[in-house]
């Protein structure tokens, strides 16, 4: 048998702030009307948790759904379970016109946690980390660098990342040059 | 001769002792120096050579604006050249080096270029090397280039690391004196995000060392306790952050600007990066950035020994240095008294004070008569002996022609023109300046100020920075901005300055030529006057003609010198003759700041699929396709790039290969009008295709141009699967949103980018069957799954969606599994294949197979200017559809014309390759005397499979002429005899592929 591998297999470096990639996550990008009862029903009574508002996201468990443009989602959830979730919520929508599908494999995703992690991902995107700006379950699509990625605040000191699959390694290493101890900056 | 006195300097620690060399001689420094401190200290004046004269110069400025101290520093991958010694902070061990000098700093060959300088005048270089025409580029120009330039570029690679931030705040305040303490400290209290940046390691400026002198006293308190205090509190609040060492350095768009923080200059064994640059955005910005001092337009007021008055008072009280035991005092002004008293108060003798004004009776002229020194009133400098330091100054009458009335021994002479603000941020992003007759300076003009999204002006200039040049004034001004109310500012009460342009007023054109503007590119008051004479009126012109303010200080203390100079020439007033642009950054800052983290293996993001890692364990050799890379060959042990590939190509055609496709764009398009927007992206009917099978297609451009192609698949109903080229899968996706977006918003379409959900792997071969067939799982014979049909299922044990579709001619399965599982997928075919001969093969081989078959390759045989018609193509376009994007401009009347160079297969009459580009020869020669041209090749190979050269090409009317010999142009003026024949030169009747 074999195993389904991550991009970069849980990788972690240790700086003033910590990087870590996640391994194999689970991932659905779900486009639709956002705004249609129907549709919010359904990923309610499938992930527990609700439609988020612009910019936020909201959880249940090990689900979480999170808003990526007005009409689309991400349902963020175990990588094992992703298939069976498209089949479910498919089905919910039969009817609707709405695109479901699996993207767990396009993505590596990663956590930068510790204090300095708000200082860490103002060096490389150009977004405002800010606490009065960018608080727990707040997200953002920007580039990281340079490739797009979000960013999700997913606890307290946690800043969860997600970029495309192929340039996980450059992710992990831009990540790592600005954990670097010696380049702490102290304004978040 | 320069040195560091017994006592005094406010920001050294004589205790901790600093080893550094200069052009390999070792010195000493102390902590907190700069380094044109620590050479002062060592009486090391001369500090370079001038870029034109070679003419030896010394440190005239403390601060940014130094012209003439620029050193390399540090060594191998840590030198840097062109640092200004004033700005630049000493460290133990530090190497230094002068530069633009040969064969040392002492005696430089190049300054024979001095006495020639009668001859080398403003456009010299214009006016000599026009003639001939042809000696410019061949001979001019080379010699000129070995002479040129300040600084060595370094040769190793930088050591260093850099970084940028982003930063939002509401006000960012550019410049911490005074004037941004008190905006910090209005704007902190109020309530706002506060950012604050200095250039210097130390807050205070000017306010911290004049106090020194005048005994200003803020809020009840000397300067300097304020300042402290004021800096304790603005750190106590959580709203405000001060940063050192960080210079604003530029304003643009939107209220965002750039912060050059230098982390580590000082220190350079610490940790972390060298410079991070800052990327603030802002609601306001207000520059505080303080004023430079003015030289005086003097004759020899370039000598070593002869500096700004402020730059004298600030390595006196600083870091307890003077340059000379006598110190003439030349001004215009009472700011540069205050230098005069504090020498004389830290026992230096200052012989005399000559002041251009005829009854200077401020607080502080008073002040200096009654310490004993001598003031000459109504008098100038006619001239300075001295060639490497100042030895004498002749005085004059300053109203005169330079008859000298008196001649005075010393080794420094401080000198004062007044005081210019520093506009230049004011400026960056569009803020006017105004001329204040009566203050001698450009101000800026808050009428025309910078603006935001709102309209409203989101740049403020205060304190020094709009003109104020007095303690209440600066503090009042910088509170009120914010609307703030000021605390109270005392300090001595100072009388106009009078301009001073030349001197003396009246200078024969002898002095003028020895009068200097711009110390760092050699521009005199003699210059200006002729390009005035010559014609030039506009600053910007005479800026470029005479290089005035074009060197690496970007003119900060020669410019407004020069353009009062051109305007008094010109008989026009100073405002009409108005400033040259102001462009960011302030001082040059570091490429590596710019570049921040992209360098080595971050310089370029680089794109790797799942099996990525298998490729640089087993030989490949690589080549970019878009951000990815790919495989270009597997070599083995003893085999060239050549002879891999041709095994490879060998080895597909007689057993099985295995290609890493994954790279391949994967673009999913779902939707109940899903159907009409797929016949609207190709050029074939999409809509009509069946469940489950495949079909190649073409996308153009609105111009009608061959954008990409690939194979698209029917998942379901309303689902298809677009198949785009490596390169081209972003760049598809956001066509087809774009569309969606912005012209059929209204069409119930969905995409989405699965490129990466995916590896896809090519099993091809002969024995591509029997590969899978070991593996076990779907079926995948003929008849179940046949030529451009695709099936779901398992292969071996991986979630496989399999697609007979071939690139190569061979029968081929490309199969997706999920990324995930893209690795094992790879090796479990590897052992799988083992068997069958199966070796994997990289972009060269699937080039020449694809060329075998007469297969186009978008970016080959396309260039955006190439329609799907030039390629023989028009099968794969649809005629029954109505429209599709590209449809109306393949009908204009020179696109739908056979009447073009159009695809044909090309084969050498010797069997040999063709060169890549290679041009199809035809008779005479066009307008410019060049051989006339009927085509060209796209693509050219050798056939392993054949054994001989193959191409493909555009040639006029190509398809009419098959049969022909045409003849190539090569690039050594020979000629290639090819025959046309059909573009498919292997299997044409697909008979391998379809099986």
């Amino acid at each position: 048998m074999y195993s389904a591998v991550s991009a970069l297999n849980g990788v972690s470096n240790v700086g003033f702030a910590t990087v870590t990639e996640m391994g194999l996550c689970g991932m659905i990008t779900l486009r639709g009307d956002l705004a249609d009862a129907k549709l919010a029903k359904v990923i309610t009574s499938a992930t527990g948790a609700d439609v988020p508002a612009q910019r936020r996201v909201t959880t249940s468990g090990d689900h979480a759904v999170a808003w990526m443009s007005p009409d689309e989602l991400l349902i963020m959830l175990p990588h094992d379970a992703a298939d069976a979730m498209v089949a479910t919520l498919t089905e919910g929508l039969s009817g609707q016109h709405v695109l479901v599908v699996n993207v767990s494999d396009a993505r590596g995703v990663f956590t930068l946690s510790g204090d300095g992690a708000r200082d860490v991902a103002a060096k490389l995107a150009p977004v405002d980390f800010a606490t009065d700006a960018f608080d727990i379950n707040d997200i953002r699509r920007s580039r990281l660098a340079q490739v797009p990625a979000a960013f999700w605040m997913s606890a307290p000191d946690t800043i969860t990342i997600v970029a495309f699959r192929s340039v996980a390694q450059y992710v992990f290493d831009v990540l790592s040059k600005a954990v670097a101890q010696g380049s702490e900056v102290g304004f978040h | 001769m320069s040195m560091r006195l017994e006592t005094g300097g406010r920001l050294i620690n004589r205790g901790t002792k600093t080893r550094f060399t200069f052009n390999g001689t070792d010195m000493h420094g102390v902590e907190g120096d700069t380094l044109a401190s620590a050479l002062l200290a060592n009486d090391q004046m001369l500090m370079g050579r001038s870029f034109k004269y070679h003419r030896p110069r010394g440190v005239v400025a403390s601060g940014g604006e130094e012209p003439n101290a620029l050193m390399g520093t540090g060594k191998g991958g840590a030198f840097e050249p062109n640092q200004r010694a004033t700005t630049t902070a000493l460290y133990n061990g530090m190497m230094v080096h002068s530069q633009n000098h040969w064969p040392s700093l002492d005696h430089d060959i190049g300054a024979v270029n001095d006495k020639l300088s009668k001859f080398l005048g403003a456009g010299f270089y214009y006016k000599t090397f026009i003639n001939p025409r042809f000696a410019w580029k061949h001979l001019f120009e080379p010699v000129i280039r070995q002479s040129a330039g300040l600084g060595k570029a370094p040769v190793e690679r930088d050591t260093d690391t850099y970084e940028h931030f982003y930063a939002f705040c509401d006000v960012l305040i550019v410049g911490g004196g005074i004037a941004g303490l008190m905006a910090a400290l209005t704007a902190g209290k109020a309530g706002d995000k506060v950012i604050l940046l200095e250039q210097t390691a130390h807050m205070g400026g000017r306010a911290a060392v004049d106090h020194v002198v005048d005994g200003a006293v803020i809020d009840g308190m000397e300067a300097d306790d304020w300042i402290n205090a004021t800096v304790a509190t603005l750190n106590d609040m959580p709203n405000v952050t001060i940063r050192t060492r960080t210079q604003g350095s530029g304003i643009y768009d939107h209220g965002y600007a750039l912060g050059y923080e230098q982390c580590s200059d000082h220190a350079p064994e610490a940790k972390g990066p060298r410079h991070r640059l800052w990327r603030i955005r802002a609601g306001r910005i207000i520059t505080a950035t303080g004023a430079i001092e003015r030289p005086i337009p003097f004759a020899q007021n370039d000598v070593p020994g002869v500096m700004l008055a402020g730059a004298v008072r600030d390595y006196l009280v600083n870091y307890g240095v003077v340059v000379g035991g006598r110190t003439v005092v030349v001004t215009n002004n009472d700011d540069a008294y205050r230098t005069a008293i504090a020498l004389h108060n830290a026992g230096q003798k200052v012989p005399a004070i000559v002041d251009t004004r005829l009854n200077p009776q401020g607080d502080l002229p008073n002040q200096a008569r009654a310490l004993g020194l001598t003031v000459l009133a109504g008098s100038g400098l006619a001239g300075v002996d001295g060639g490497k330091r100042v030895s004498a100054v002749h005085v004059c009458d300053q109203s005169g022609t330079g008859d000298v009335t008196a001649t005075i021994p010393c080794d420094c002479v401080a000198m004062s023109g007044g005081w210019s603000p520093v506009v230049h941020l004011w400026s960056h992003c569009g803020g006017k300046l105004t001329w204040d007759e009566d203050a001698v300076m450009f101000r800026p003009d808050a009428t025309r100020a910078p603006t935001g999204a709102d309209g409203l002006a989101n740049v403020i200039a205060v304190g020094s920075a709009n003109g104020h040049l007095t303690t209440a004034d600066v503090l009042h001004d910088a509170a009120g901005a914010l609307g703030g109310k000021a605390v109270a500012g005392d300090t001595v009460t100072e009388e106009p300055v009078d301009p001073c342009w030349m001197m003396p007023a009246n200078a024969p054109y002898k002095l003028q030529s020895k009068a200097w503007l711009d110390f760092q590119n050699d521009v005199k008051v003699s210059d200006v006057r002729q390009a005035a004479q010559e014609g030039y009126e506009s600053v910007e012109h005479t800026k470029r003609y005479t290089t005035l303010g074009m060197a690496t200080d970007q003119g900060k203390l020669s410019n407004i010198n020069g353009l009062a100079t051109l305007a008094e020439k010109l008989g026009k007033s100073i405002p009409d003759v108005g400033t040259t642009t102001f462009r960011p950054p302030y001082t040059p800052i570091s490429m590596g700041a710019i570049a921040g983290e992209a360098a080595g293996d971050v310089f370029q993001p680089l794109r790797r699929t799942p099996i990525h890692g298998w490729h640089v364990d087993n030989g490949a050799d690589f080549e970019p396709v878009g951000y990815w890379r790919r495989p270009y060959t597997f070599l083995r042990a003893g085999e060239t790039t050549e002879q891999a590939v041709h095994r490879e190509v060998l080895n597909t055609r007689t057993n099985v290969g295995l290609l890493d496709a994954s790279t391949l764009g994967k673009i999913i398009v779902k939707g109940p009008d899903a159907g009409k927007f797929m016949d609207m992206m190709y050029t074939n009917m999409m809509s009509t295709l069946k469940i489950g099978r495949c079909r190649y297609g073409l996308m153009c451009s609105e111009n009608g141009f061959l954008s990409d192609d690939g194979v698209v698949a029917r998942l379901d109903d309303d689902t298809w699967l677009c198949h785009t080229t490596s390169g081209g899968a972003d760049r598809i996706h956001a066509h087809m949103e774009e569309w969606l977006q912005t012209e059929w918003w209204d069409w119930k379409v969905f995409t989405a980018n699965l490129t990466e959900q995916y590896a896809q792997i090519a099993v091809v071969g002969p024995k591509a069957r029997k590969v899978l067939e070991t593996l076990g799982g779907m079926d995948v014979s003929a008849e179940a799954l046949p030529f451009m049909a695709f099936a779901e299922g398992k292969i071996g044990e991986f979630d496989a969606r399999a697609f007979r579709i071939s690139f190569s001619g061979e029968l081929s399965y490309e199969i997706a599994v999920p990324a995930s599982q893209g690795r094992a997928f790879w090796d479990a075919l590897l052992a799988a294949g083992a068997e069958h001969g199966m070796m994997p093969y990289g972009t060269e081989a699937l080039h020449i197979m694809r060329a075998e078959k007469g297969f186009i390759m978008i970016g080959d045989e396309t260039d955006g200017t190439i329609i799907p018609q030039d390629l023989g193509l028009h099968w794969a376009i649809s005629k029954k559809k109505t429209d599709f994007i590209g449809k109306r401009a393949q009908e204009r009347s020179f696109m739908a014309n056979t009447d073009r160079w159009q695809l044909v297969g090309f084969e050498t009459l010797d069997g040999s390759v063709i060169p890549d580009g290679a041009l199809v020869l035809a008779a005479g020669k066009n307008a410019n005397g060049q051989t006339n041209t009927q085509g060209r090749v796209t693509s050219t190979y050798h056939s392993p499979t054949l054994g001989r050269g193959i191409a493909m090409g555009l040639l006029h009317n190509g398809p009419d002429r098959m049969g022909e010999v045409v003849e190539f142009g090569d690039i050594d003026g020979g000629v290639i005899a090819a025959r046309v024949v059909d573009v498919v030169q292997y299997d044409k009747d697909g008979e391998k592929q379809n099986v």
